[in-house]
């Protein structure tokens, strides 16, 4: 990417698809997301909500960090790089992945697509090119930025396989959840992966930027046929959560970014145990995670659905009603679909073990007035939504 | 026989009033002697040119407590920091490399000149903030003693090592690296580019003696990087009206307790009767009595200028003598009749809103030290240059501008010694440097106060115009500041003390020594502590 002189005088970089947004956005409600411009919100709130859990939502992925990874060495490395055991990662495949500092502390997580054999794609939350080189001495692998030689959409929805394919990309019945395909779509060559950050049936669509509005005005010309509306970081904050997923930065502090010893956390403390293995042969971190194994476990991020139906906010987490103050709310939001308050607590473990009783306090305004709440919590290990379209192969019709 | 006080401050600097302010605020009966016939010290804004104002030695502000600044309600006694919003280096191929104020356009700025180090800088701003939170905890307090087990150096070194072990085990490692490392070594863990090492080595040097590869500069970047503006960390500000504004504020404040300031008024001697503090003796002859004598001197003009050496532990005279202060600095400042313009900046580049250097690479930084150790001003300095009159109307007139140019590395005396003839040939290196970015600079230059060590030392006090009142090595630093054993501010001699940069922590526009001798003067008298507690910053 190249950068002129004059870029102070736009703070945000503009995707190949910011134009088609700007053009549906009612709120003017922007952010900044990896120093791009992007929606919060592109119209309503709520139907952007609704269109990822009933109908069909698409969402620019552009910002999103991505690094190519490729070379000789480029399984070993990454293999060496993250808790997970990859090597039994196939081309066409996509895997979660975190990845840790020395101390065993989480640096980032993000999704590793294979394209090909020892070429990879690593799409992460945060900057990682300093530490991904850092981590490459003695491999022979290429590493390179491409955020923005990729242009990328999510397509979320029960309603996206149908979307996608009337929008002209054949092939997608067979592709089956962490899969790739490489389709056309309008002549175009596309790359599609059955991935997504919302719980729910989705696609990613990875194509070159200058192709991106072609491919969206595709997606969008289903109009008519389907439903298919633009949405923003704030109804992919709800499904998420929903989903169980986790944001680095948000939910945990990202180990290269943390200023406070203690403040950063493994991958078994944000509850990602599962994707490590410390059987599979060293990793950055091993050693760090295996003693902490061995020890009695210290603190986890939580699900837990709050009782009752007032918003939680920021809260702190007590063991019991008036108990002892064990943990505080990381993100929270009620939940259209299930009609609760679903939230990811970071919560003490007292001798190893999580309290029984949780309750969470926390201040709610009612017309300017502050009330504060005492709610039970109840905790639980599966994500709160999972519907069983999400991983149906071929995918219904909607 | 003139009126007894019961403290007399010697030196209407920053730390002098400061200090003598909150032992007015307790209710002692304060004169400052000020050997100027304006207060400030080094902490100055003065009209040499008329219409325009200059802070002539120091020149932004960052460190300044703002505990102090609450504590004698600095802002109804006018004071005002406006933060900067940039800082840039320039490059020899007509490039430059800016940090800008905004969070994005400062990544872009980054990603520009390296993929790699925009993502280093991430890391790079975590650890030098941790470091930063830490060394914080210490400014507002007395170093302990660590050779003493009285209760309070217990408890103060408890409370140091408490601090010091919040670290992780890494992380303590990484900070017992860091107070010993070069300033390039230490950035080469972060960054590869060239500019962006020069720029952010260059606080390193500022007014040391040492180079950018020199053990113990990596400090100085901290010491650079501690102040806050309202909070942010690392950021530095003009204070309206130069820096003036700071003394003129507490001097009102001093004033407005009570206290009384004597200008024109330098002190030869600090009297000492039967192992006590009687006084000072002024260049007049005359003799102010006082039972508390403070002096905002350095180190070394205390106690090898103003004490009689028959007063002295004579091991005190030799660390004294041989204290590390030495002069490495220049200073310009400058009327312009206009905003000069750089024709490597795009037009409306909010980068002339805060510091400019010259020095893209560490190679010509280290050989601008080189220079200096051989008794030369360097022939390529590293400049740090601002024109704050685009913030502050009260610096010049409508449309015309004040610049001011710190000059690094400057020699305490050349071969042969300075004349006025050096001087200016030493202001010229630095004005053809500013004129190779800007063609139209020369044309518009009214006027130039250039100021060497000889100056800053004749003028202001400080020994060979050392800006620190004494070198920030650890072997000068906590415990150690000035000497082993004198780092509580306390002389050698009951009713001395010291609450200049000489002693902890150290040099800038802090205020911090100043408040933290008071707080022992007081609780020598066994009056209440007026002094301010360090706000809470965990």
């Amino acid at each position: 990417m190249t950068f002129h002189h004059e870029h102070f005088r736009q703070p945000f970089l503009r995707s190949p698809f910011i134009e088609r947004i700007e053009a549906l956005s009612s709120t003017e409600n922007w952010t900044g997301w990896n120093t791009y411009k992007v929606p919060r919100v592109v119209d309503k709130l709520t139907s952007e909500y609704f269109a990822v859990r009933s109908g069909c939502a698409v969402m620019d992925l552009t910002p999103m960090e991505k690094y190519r990874i490729s070379g000789n060495d480029a399984a070993a490395y990454l293999d060496r790089l993250v808790t997970r055991d990859i090597s039994t990662l196939k081309p066409g495949r996509v895997t979660y992945i975190v990845w840790c500092n020395d101390d065993g502390k989480v640096i980032d997580d993000g999704t590793l697509f294979q394209l090909a054999n020892n070429d990879y794609r690593l799409c992460a939350q945060h900057h990682q090119l300093d530490w991904l080189l850092m981590s490459a001495s003695g491999f022979d692998v290429q590493i390179r930025t491409e955020t923005s030689d990729v242009a990328a959409l999510a397509v979320q929805g029960p309603t996206s396989y149908s979307v996608l394919t009337a929008a002209g990309i054949a092939g997608l019945d067979g592709l089956k959840p962490f899969g790739i395909a490489n389709l056309r779509c309008d002549g175009i060559a596309v790359t599609v992966s059955r991935t997504g950050f919302t719980g729910d049936l989705g696609y990613e669509v990875w194509v070159e930027p200058q192709h991106a509005l072609t491919i969206w005005d595709a997606i969008f010309g289903v109009q008519g046929q389907y439903d298919v509306v633009a949405m923003g970081l704030d109804a992919l904050e709800m499904v998420r959560i929903e989903a169980g997923f986790i944001m680095p930065g948000f939910d945990f502090n990202t180990a290269d970014a943390t200023v406070r010893n203690g403040h950063d956390r493994s991958p078994y403390e944000i509850g990602l145990g599962w994707v490590v293995n410390l059987d599979k042969g060293h990793f950055t971190g091993r050693k760090a995670l295996l003693a902490e194994k061995a020890r009695p476990i210290q603190r986890r991020l939580t699900k837990i659905v709050v009782d009752g139906n007032k918003p939680v906010g920021e809260a702190f987490i007590y063991a019991g009603k008036n108990g002892k103050q064990i943990g505080e709310v990381r993100c929270t939001i009620w939940s259209p679909v299930l009609k609760a308050n679903l939230a990811l607590a970071d919560i003490e473990y007292v001798n190893g073990k999580l309290s029984p009783k949780l309750w969470a306090r926390f201040d709610y305004q009612r017309e300017l007035k502050w009330h504060t709440a005492w709610a039970e919590c109840h905790s639980q290990t599966k994500p709160f939504y999972t519907p069983d379209h999400r991983s149906a192969t071929p995918p219904g019709r909607f | 026989m003139t009126k007894a006080y019961d403290a007399i401050v010697i030196g209407a600097g920053h730390n002098g009033l400061t200090n003598a302010a909150f032992l007015a605020k307790a209710g002692l009966d304060v004169l400052v002697v000020e050997k100027n016939n304006y207060v400030g010290g080094a902490t100055v804004s003065r009209e040499l040119h008329e219409g325009w104002k200059y802070s002539n030695c120091s020149y932004v502000c960052s460190l300044f407590r703002p505990e102090i600044y609450q504590a004698l309600d600095l802002g109804r006694h006018g004071l005002k920091v406006i933060p900067l919003t940039a800082s840039m280096t320039f490059k020899q191929d007509g490039d430059y490399f800016g940090s800008y104020y905004d969070s994005n356009v400062r990544r872009h700025e980054l990603m520009r000149h390296s993929m790699r180090d925009a993502d280093a800088a991430i890391r790079f701003d975590a650890d030098v903030m941790r470091w930063c939170k830490l060394i914080r905890n210490f400014l507002l307090r007395t170093p302990p003693d660590p050779g003493s087990f009285r209760p309070r150096d217990a408890f103060e070194f408890a409370y140091l090592l408490k601090k010091f072990y919040e670290l992780s085990e890494s992380q303590i490692y990484e900070f017992m690296r860091f107070f010993t490392m070069s300033i390039a070594e230490y950035l080469e863990n972060y960054f590869e580019n060239e500019a962006i090492l020069a720029h952010y080595s260059g606080g390193s040097i500022i007014g040391t003696g040492l180079g950018v590869y020199s053990p113990g500069t990596a400090y100085v970047l901290l010491h650079h990087a501690m102040g806050d503006v309202d909070g942010n960390i690392g950021s530095w500000g003009f204070s309206r009206g130069g820096m003036g504004a700071v003394s003129g504020a507490l001097a009102s404040s001093f004033k407005e307790y009570g206290g009384e300031i004597r200008t024109d008024a330098e002190v030869t001697q600090i009297r000492v009767s039967g192992k006590k503090t009687t006084g000072v003796v002024l260049a007049s002859g005359e003799e102010i009595s006082a039972k508390v004598v403070v002096s905002n001197l350095d180190a070394k003009r205390t106690f090898t200028k103003v004490m009689d050496p028959d007063d002295l532990p004579p091991e005190l005279l030799q660390r004294a003598k041989n204290f590390k202060i030495r002069g490495s600095s220049g200073k310009l400042n400058i009327a312009l009749d206009g905003m000069p313009t750089f024709p490597s900046l795009p037009k409306d580049s909010p980068l002339t809103l805060g510091h400019m250097h010259f020095t893209d690479t560490l190679k010509r930084l280290e050989k601008a030290y080189d220079d200096w150790k051989d008794d030369r001003w360097s022939a390529d300095p590293y400049c740090d240059v601002l024109i704050p009159s685009q913030y502050d109307p009260s610096l010049a007139p409508p449309g015309k501008h004040m610049m001011t140019v710190f000059v690094q590395y400057c020699p305490v005396e050349p071969e042969g010694g300075w004349t006025d003839e050096k001087r200016d040939q030493f202001g010229q290196t630095v004005i053809d440097q500013i004129a190779d970015y800007s063609p139209d600079f020369k044309d518009l230059l009214l006027h130039a106060e250039i100021r060497t060590p000889r100056e800053l030392e004749n003028e202001v006090g400080l020994t060979e115009g050392n800006i620190f009142q004494g070198e920030l090595t650890f072997d000068q630093l906590m415990f150690n500041r000035p000497f082993p054993g004198y780092a509580q501010y306390r002389g050698p001699v009951k009713g001395m003390y010291m609450c200049g940069s000489s002693t902890h922590p150290g040099g800038g526009v802090m205020g911090a020594p100043g408040a933290n001798a008071a707080r022992e003067i007081l609780r020598d008298l066994k009056r209440p502590d007026t002094t301010p507690v360090e706000f809470n910053d965990d």
